[in-house]
């Protein structure tokens, strides 16, 4: 069972996907778990075979558990990929290693994962939307496959409707509905979906019950008020160990972004309502770069020392619709272009929102991303997640007055503030950090 | 399009943006991000499942249209 945020305890696995003797490859969704949170995807990260399920769908097991017996055929490592037990390396210590610590392979340059012909993610998008990645002509660097293509390929056959299930997805429900399946004894096979392209929603599973068991309406609602009532205690318990061992310093800037804004009106002028940037994109873009200059702010406190991590991985702090705040990472933020990171963050606040977040996302963010402004705050002073050291916050993009050169104006601004650590860095250091900020998006043609 | 159609795409392309959210709970006039939640990157994505729902090219400067349900059934059933 891997460790799917500092806050996690256990898990529960709600599904398998494979059984044993299945041919596994790294990247491939072996399993769905069930954390105080979310629903995540479980992501194996080397090649071999299903030797035997050890923990039972139902089964609540703690944080290093051995989840499933595989034997590898090769090895490898994908960094940031969950540790799921091979006969080869006992699981225990593999999923035992604190997460976030940054050893050479878990943040080791990128060049390896752009390498890949193809990254997991991209062939599990493949296999999700029926695409044939032999038939796609790769636009990435070495001409590997890209999301974008297989996008691309996905939606070149014209579709009769929005409607349709691709070709060769299973059947599909989200997560809330498979939970609720769970907790109400229905059996999600024998049921007939009645949401978008018939997935099977929540209203689906309670019928279903409420058929089968009329008198049980109160159990579910129970097992719901338990769910929240873990998720407040999770995020209380992480946030309270951050308030008691991080020496927070706070810091705040207002960044003048009326250069940011007019670039994003030029280059949305022209561009299909898909291929759209939002300003957040910038900020994100902005912030991970800035880490750069001021290498402080990106990477872990383990053991009463601070190790900076080379690569950025920006986790991003996304509000889920059941409550609670979940934070995937994006990986290394700086090599993205501006589109690339779009493409990323609209992928990832659906998949958050539909509890399909995958287990590498999960574990190994640098510097913590969160942008409250979104729902109409001025400023957020985040609170940090440990192991790391520093969060920006990005509040609301407002209008206001602003003098400069002697004359007064109107301009549209965002206020970024900085919460670091005092172990890792000074004031000084934080201040130059949301400067660098500025600096970088006053002029967004170069982010 | 008519005034149906519009509200029934509407919904479905909540559906999947924000599963929970009931559009008969939002005022006509009422601003959707607030009365949903829904931060800048829901609200692209809903804007972009209408312009998939119907074919329209939605541009950039139509986006302060499409803020209310008045706004999005106006906006939809005049489009063609």
């Amino acid at each position: 069972m891997p460790a799917l945020g500092a806050d996690m305890e256990a898990g529960k696995v709600v599904q398998w996907l494979v059984k044993p003797g299945d041919q596994v490859h790294r990247g491939d969704i072996v399993a769905v778990v069930e954390t105080e949170k979310s629903t995540i995807e479980i992501e194996i990260f080397q090649n071999g075979t299903v030797d035997e399920l050890v923990v039972p769908e139902g089964g609540r097991v703690p944080v290093g558990a051995v989840l499933a017996h595989v034997t590898a055929r090769e090895p490898a490592s994908v960094p940031g990929a969950a540790p799921v037990a091979t006969t080869a390396t006992p699981a225990g210590v593999v999923a035992r290693e604190p997460r976030g610590r940054p050893s050479q392979t878990e943040v080791a340059p990128t060049a390896g994962r752009h390498a890949l012909v193809e990254s997991p993610l991209v062939r599990h998008l493949a296999e999700r939307l029926g695409v044939d990645l032999d038939a796609v002509q790769g636009s990435g660097p070495g001409g590997s496959v890209t999301r974008a293509d297989v996008e691309r390929a996905a939606s070149a056959p014209p579709k009769e409707s929005g409607h349709t299930v691709p070709v060769g997805a299973r059947p599909s429900s989200s997560p809330f509905a498979r939970r609720l399946a769970g907790e109400l004894g229905v059996d999600l096979a024998a049921l007939r979906g009645s949401g978008p392209g018939g997935s099977i929603v929540e209203k689906d599973v309670r019928l279903a019950a409420a058929a089968a068991r009329p008198d049980e309406t109160t159990a579910e609602q129970g097992a719901l008020e338990d769910r929240q009532a873990a998720m407040r205690r999770a995020i209380g318990a992480l946030m309270a160990r951050s308030k008691r061992e991080i020496p927070h310093y706070y810091l705040s800037t207002t960044i003048e972004v009326s250069p940011a804004v007019s670039w994003l009106g030029e280059v949305n002028l022209d561009r299909p309502v898909t291929e759209r940037l939002l300003l957040p994109v910038l900020l994100l873009k902005a912030a991970a770069r800035a880490v750069r200059r001021v290498p402080e702010m990106n990477g872990f406190f383990v053991d009463g020392a601070f190790v900076p991590s080379e690569a950025v991985h920006l986790g991003v702090a996304i509000s889920q619709r059941s409550g609670g705040v979940i934070a995937p990472a994006i990986h290394d933020v700086e090599q993205l272009s501006l589109d690339e990171l779009m493409v990323r963050m609209r992928d990832l606040v659906t998949r958050a929102r539909a509890g399909r977040l995958r287990s590498s996302e999960m574990s190994d963010s640098t510097i913590m991303v969160t942008n409250l402004g979104d729902l109409g705050v001025d400023s957020v002073f985040g609170v940090i997640y440990p192991p790391q050291v520093a969060l920006v916050g990005f509040g609301r993009m407002r209008e206001q007055p602003w003098a400069e050169n002697g004359m007064l104006g109107v301009r549209p601004c965002v206020v970024a503030t900085l919460s670091a650590d005092h172990r890792a860095s000074d004031g000084i250091r934080g201040g130059r950090f949301l400067t660098e900020i500025d600096h970088l998006l006053q002029e967004p043609g170069n982010l | 399009m008519t005034n149906d159609e519009a509200l029934q795409l509407m919904r479905s392309v909540l559906a999947k943006v924000a599963p929970e959210a009931d559009l008969g709970e939002v005022a006509a006039g009422e601003s959707l991000q607030e009365a949903l939640d829904l931060d800048s990157f829901d609200f692209l994505t809903f804007v972009i499942g209408l312009a998939e729902g119907t074919g329209i090219e939605i541009p950039d400067r139509d986006f302060a249209k499409l803020a209310t349900v008045e706004g999005c059934v106006a906006y939809l059933t005049s489009a063609h």
